[in-house]
């Protein structure tokens, strides 16, 4: 009996809402029809999970089973884990390092062609914590991988080999892209979102507005409020959105002042970090002109996000002719 | 007829107060005009008739509309001020969410010498009595109460 692997599964369906619980162990098939019938939902959930650990053990789960429930939690739930996007490409040499450490790999293919692995790190002379994973989702016909490394940075380099060698490209890089919500990553490195687009349509088609406008209400700056709108939809196009969390902005640009205050005195650059942060980043900047507090057009270094992929940016000076700032790539 | 020119910054509720200002029962014919700030768009200014009162819209909650007010306020002729402007104040319902001073909108009445109406406009109750109140005053101002004229807006 692995008592390790009852109590992982036991604290992972804590983490999943009551309601849900049922319908998560369905999924998961390792408990029969019948054992689940068992199984009083109305309790507690500290006292569902019990039950349910009991029918586990009597069933002799193993760390297989324990780790296939995992991945069907994390699949169902993606937003509660940070993401990063990788791209692989076949430039260059492939190198390789050897290194060993104990690990327990689990995979589960997905109908969107997308392949679940889930990873619980260990060390070269410890057995693997299976509370210390990492995710890694690939689309087979496509050279992004999305990780979730969660504690264990150190082992991302590992992890990135492996991906390389595994789908068969030679090197792998990180992108400055990272959100919560997996499938808006998704949606943006696969161009799943409205892109923004040049409207042809003539004015007079957004003149025809609500049937109940009274002519006796004038708003004076109809005209401004339509060139908003019109802005707005050429830079984020009409559908949703995709989802992010946060944009940052790495500043090292010279401080442009008066010149007779001279505030600093070695000319270096001022280093700055600007993050916005929302629930839905791309939403909110989208109503930000129509709801007054920003002029439109807004800034493209916050309109390029979605088409650059990125929501990490640098900024530094331009170090000729030209004087201004650029973006680095 | 007469003209109303609400001002107030954009997401305010002057489009639900002009709403409930013309579902009211009146005798003469009403134009109301929403701006979020001033200047007028010169553009429509053909289209505009004479306008004779001016209510600008300040949510307490928002400094924003405050300086908005303020900034606005620069481009209104002087003759307005003798009775034909007046200061909505909402939000102040929410004690908590206060962001603009008291002292602030005091002010604000007596350098212009116009009245400030406090109401609560996210609430129908007192967005229909101030709707009321407006288009009392709308007549007055616009001259159709003989006997009374906007001057006596000015000592409120």
């Amino acid at each position: 009996m692995d008592e390790v692997a009852v109590e992982y599964i036991r604290r992972t369906v804590l983490k999943i809402p009551r309601d849900e619980i049922m319908a998560v162990l369905q999924k998961w098939g390792f408990l029969s029809e019948a054992q689940l019938q068992t199984i009083n939902f109305r309790q507690t959930k500290e006292s569902i999970s019990h039950s349910v650990a009991q029918l586990c053990e009597e069933s002799s789960a193993g760390i297989k089973q324990a780790a296939l429930l995992d991945i069907i939690y994390n699949h169902i739930y993606p937003n509660k884990r940070v993401w990063s996007v990788y791209h692989m490409n076949k430039t260059g040499k492939a190198s390789f390092f050897s290194f060993s450490t104990q690990v327990t790999i689990n995979f589960r293919e997905y109908e969107d062609n997308a392949i679940w692995i889930r990873i619980a790190w260990g060390t070269p002379y410890t057995k693997p914590n299976q509370y210390k994973t990492s995710y890694v989702v690939y689309h087979s016909q496509t050279p992004y991988v999305f990780i979730s490394a969660s504690t264990l940075r150190s082992n991302l380099p590992l992890l990135c080999q492996a991906m390389v060698v595994a789908s068969n490209y030679h090197n792998i890089r990180e992108m400055e892209l990272r959100s919560h919500c997996l499938n808006s990553l998704k949606d943006i490195v696969f161009k799943r979102y409205s892109q923004n687009f040049q409207t042809n349509y003539p004015l007079q088609e957004r003149n025809v507005l609500t049937e109940n406008e009274d002519l006796r209400i004038n708003d004076e700056n109809r005209s401004e409020k339509e060139r908003i709108h019109r802005l707005n939809q050429e830079c984020f196009g009409d559908g949703p959105q995709p989802k992010l969390d946060f944009a940052q902005y790495k500043l090292e640009t010279m401080f442009k002042s008066d010149p007779k205050w001279d505030v600093l005195e070695k000319k270096e650059p001022f280093r700055c970090l600007v993050k916005f942060s929302s629930p839905h980043l791309l939403e909110s900047l989208k109503s930000l002109a129509p709801a007054g507090l920003a002029d439109a057009p807004l800034s493209p270094l916050l309109t390029c996000i979605p088409q650059k992929a990125r929501n990490y940016f640098k900024i530094r000076e331009k170090s000729s002719l030209h004087p201004g700032s650029f973006v680095s790539p | 007829s007469a003209t109303i020119l609400l001002v107030g910054a954009e997401g305010g509720p002057q489009q639900q107060l002009a709403e409930a200002m013309l579902c009211e029962k009146k005798d003469f014919n009403i134009n109301i005009h929403l701006a979020s700030s001033l200047p007028l768009p010169p553009e429509r200014d053909h289209l505009r008739p004479r306008i004779d009162l001016i209510a600008f819209v300040i949510d307490i909650k928002s400094k924003y509309s405050l300086k908005s007010v303020q900034a606005s306020l620069a481009y209104v002729d002087v003759r307005f001020f003798l009775g034909k402007v007046c200061f909505l104040v909402t939000g102040v319902g929410r004690v908590n969410n206060c962001s603009v001073e008291m002292n602030a909108i005091w002010k604000l009445g007596e350098d212009y010498c116009s009245p400030v109406i406090f109401c609560e406009l996210e609430l129908e109750g007192i967005r229909v009595a101030t709707a009321q109140r407006l288009l009392r005053m709308l007549q007055i101002c616009a001259g159709r109460v003989p006997g009374v004229s906007a001057l006596y807006f000015s000592l409120l």
